[in-house]
């Protein structure tokens, strides 16, 4: 008998030390396996797989999926102007859900230390009470070609696509403020938008910028409710949003629900510190710059981009290749646009259009000949009114990596 | 006698019942100090791995207005150091990003971006000073650490080539 328990025993713990071992290895796999869908938060997952672009084509390039990031392939910015599916998406926050949002009693709030009183237009109001006007407004994001400065900047790695020219419809800023009634100390307008911050933190913007009286009361500085002729794409800000052509676009304030007219500078949201500014003076790649060395951007650099053809074609040798693209340079006009294939040794005069008004981007075209086969590289240089031209190397370092207008190039190969 | 014997037996038989219950205890208690024993000595080697199991794995979160179905199979996998659901370097340090920083952001917002140690330490003081980020006690460095490594800037000069890795050739005819 004693031996007989020793036996069982042994028999019994060799079993429970395989169920231990099994426990210890196996219970987390199986659990890990059933364990419900839907627990993990959904931010834990990259989120490729949803529709995070609803109303955008998927050929656009996502930088970011929250808070939402997308830019446009050089070569799908082709029309003169930018389809609503093409446009470029820069979202701060979390955009509002499309059934939280209904334009018939969507308002929009007008206050500030310098607004004589403050009043609310819903969207159907001003439709009502103001004069429509259209306007092709280009729209650049501040950080757009971010990627290429050295050292890096933090922030979302924009390519080349982060712009888009469209035609909006609303009404101008001007009319509505003339209307309310300005006060003489006002100095600055800042949006308030239906977007959330990331947080989740009702208390919280993601963003509120604006720009100052002189560029609120520009004849194209717009309300604006539609997109070439069609309601605002959501992620572009629909119902209403502002648009103010050549500026940094986050001065044009989506899903606009308030504008506050200020006797100072905006102090909201990624107006502040380090956001949407460049050192007031030059300095060296890599520095650090104080906050109050730091200087708001405005009217964008001029800058071009070639749209067709799309980088990597390969022609046969004695043809001519045609190009073409848009040229823009904030509130100026662009003056001129050169294309060169030797790394600008020589450049060419290409052909330019003016705009179709001001602050819409210009078209420009050439016909270029290859003297022999091989690897080339067209490169695309705008010039504006100020005689200001894109520098073919980054221009000034920031620490944000705004405002890089280097030369677009594209790559060719003649066989 | 037998009388006595007999009760001698009903004695040794209970004290026999006795030693025996007694004995079943004693290895009742020995067999969950073993467990308990195995348990640590296995837990010691493969604590990562079994942190690991025991982590959440990501869930993807299907919209009615979705055409895409995601392939669920994909979702933990590691593809040349890789996890591919985030696109995060597969690497000590992983699950910690993972669990802090896409809670309020995609991965991608960390993948696109390079910088120094000390860059990314203040990104998180900025994000923990203006955008709601916790506090992240000892995880910070190991955060850190892991940024440093694998998310580091590259000399590039003053502007990069044309990255003809990146180009699609393709024929156009001309006429």
């Amino acid at each position: 008998m004693q031996n007989k328990i020793p036996l069982s025993r042994r028999h019994f713990l060799r079993q429970t030390t395989l169920t231990t071992m099994g426990f210890a290895l196996g219970a987390p796999i199986v659990f890990g396996h059933f364990m419900p869908k839907g627990l993990t938060p959904v931010a834990l997952s990259n989120g490729a797989s949803f529709d995070s672009l609803p109303g955008k084509r998927p050929e656009m390039i996502v930088l970011n999926e929250r808070p939402v990031n997308a830019e446009t392939p050089p070569h799908l910015l082709n029309d003169v102007l930018t389809p609503k599916d093409l446009f470029f998406v820069r979202n701060n926050g979390l955009p509002p859900r499309r059934d939280e949002i209904n334009a018939d009693t969507w308002t929009i709030r007008f206050d500030g230390e310098a607004l004589r009183t403050e009043k609310s237009f819903t969207l159907a109001e001003l439709k009502a009470q103001f004069k429509h006007y259209t306007y092709q407004l280009t729209l650049e994001c501040g950080g757009n070609g971010r990627k290429e400065f050295n050292p890096p900047a933090k922030g979302n790695q924009w390519g080349l696509g982060a712009v888009g020219c469209a035609a909006w419809t609303g009404v101008r800023l001007k009319d509505v403020l003339n209307a309310i009634g300005l006060k003489s100390n006002a100095v600055y307008i800042g949006y308030y938008g239906k977007d959330m911050h990331l947080s989740g933190d009702p208390d919280k913007n993601p963003i509120s910028r604006g720009v100052p009286m002189s560029k609120a009361l520009e004849e194209e500085s717009l309300i604006a409710w539609a997109m070439n002729g069609e309601d605002l794409p959501l992620l572009n800000g629909y119902p209403v949003r502002l648009v103010f052509g050549g500026w940094p676009a986050s001065c044009s304030g989506k899903w606009l629900e308030r504008i506050s007219i200020r006797n100072k500078v905006h102090d909201g949201a990624k107006m502040v510190g380090q956001s949407y500014r460049v050192p007031c003076k030059p300095v060296a790649p890599g520095s650090k710059v104080e906050d109050k060395d730091m200087c708001i951007i405005e009217s964008m650099p001029v800058k071009s981009l070639i749209t067709y053809p799309k980088s990597g074609a390969q022609i046969k040798a004695g043809k001519q290749l045609p190009i073409n693209g848009h040229a823009w340079a904030g509130d100026l006009e662009v003056a001129k646009v050169e294309y060169s294939i030797d790394f600008g040794a020589t450049w060419q005069a290409c052909q330019l259009k003016p705009p179709a008004n001001r602050l819409a981007w210009q078209q420009f075209n050439a016909s270029v000949s290859f003297p022999q086969k091989g690897y080339y590289e067209v490169w695309a240089k705008a010039i504006d009114s100020n005689g200001q031209a894109q520098p073919m190397l980054l221009p000034g370092w920031n620490p944000k990596g705004y405002l890089n207008n280097a030369c677009h190039r594209i790559a060719i190969k003649v066989a | 006698m037998p009388n006595h014997q007999h009760m001698d037996e009903q004695q040794k038989e209970a004290y026999d019942k006795a030693l025996r219950d007694s004995f079943r205890v004693l290895m009742s208690a020995i067999k969950l100090l073993l467990i308990l024993v195995v348990g640590i000595l296995l837990y010691i080697p493969l604590k990562s791995d079994i942190q690991q199991w025991l982590s959440p794995k990501p869930v993807v979160k299907t919209v009615s207005n979705s055409g895409v179905q995601p392939n669920e199979e994909d979702f933990d996998k590691v593809e040349n150091g890789v996890h591919l659901a985030t696109g995060l370097k597969f690497a000590p340090g992983f699950e910690d990003v993972r669990a802090n920083c896409t809670v309020c952001h995609s991965a991608a917002l960390v993948t696109q971006n390079r910088a120094t140690r000390e860059g990314w330490d203040q990104m998180l003081t900025w994000m923990q000073e203006t955008q709601g980020l916790w506090d992240l006690g000892p995880k910070r460095a190991r955060i850190l650490d892991y940024l440093a490594e694998y998310y580091a800037p590259e000399a590039q000069g003053r502007r990069a080539s044309l990255d003809l890795q990146e180009i699609e050739w393709y024929i156009l005819d001309l006429e």
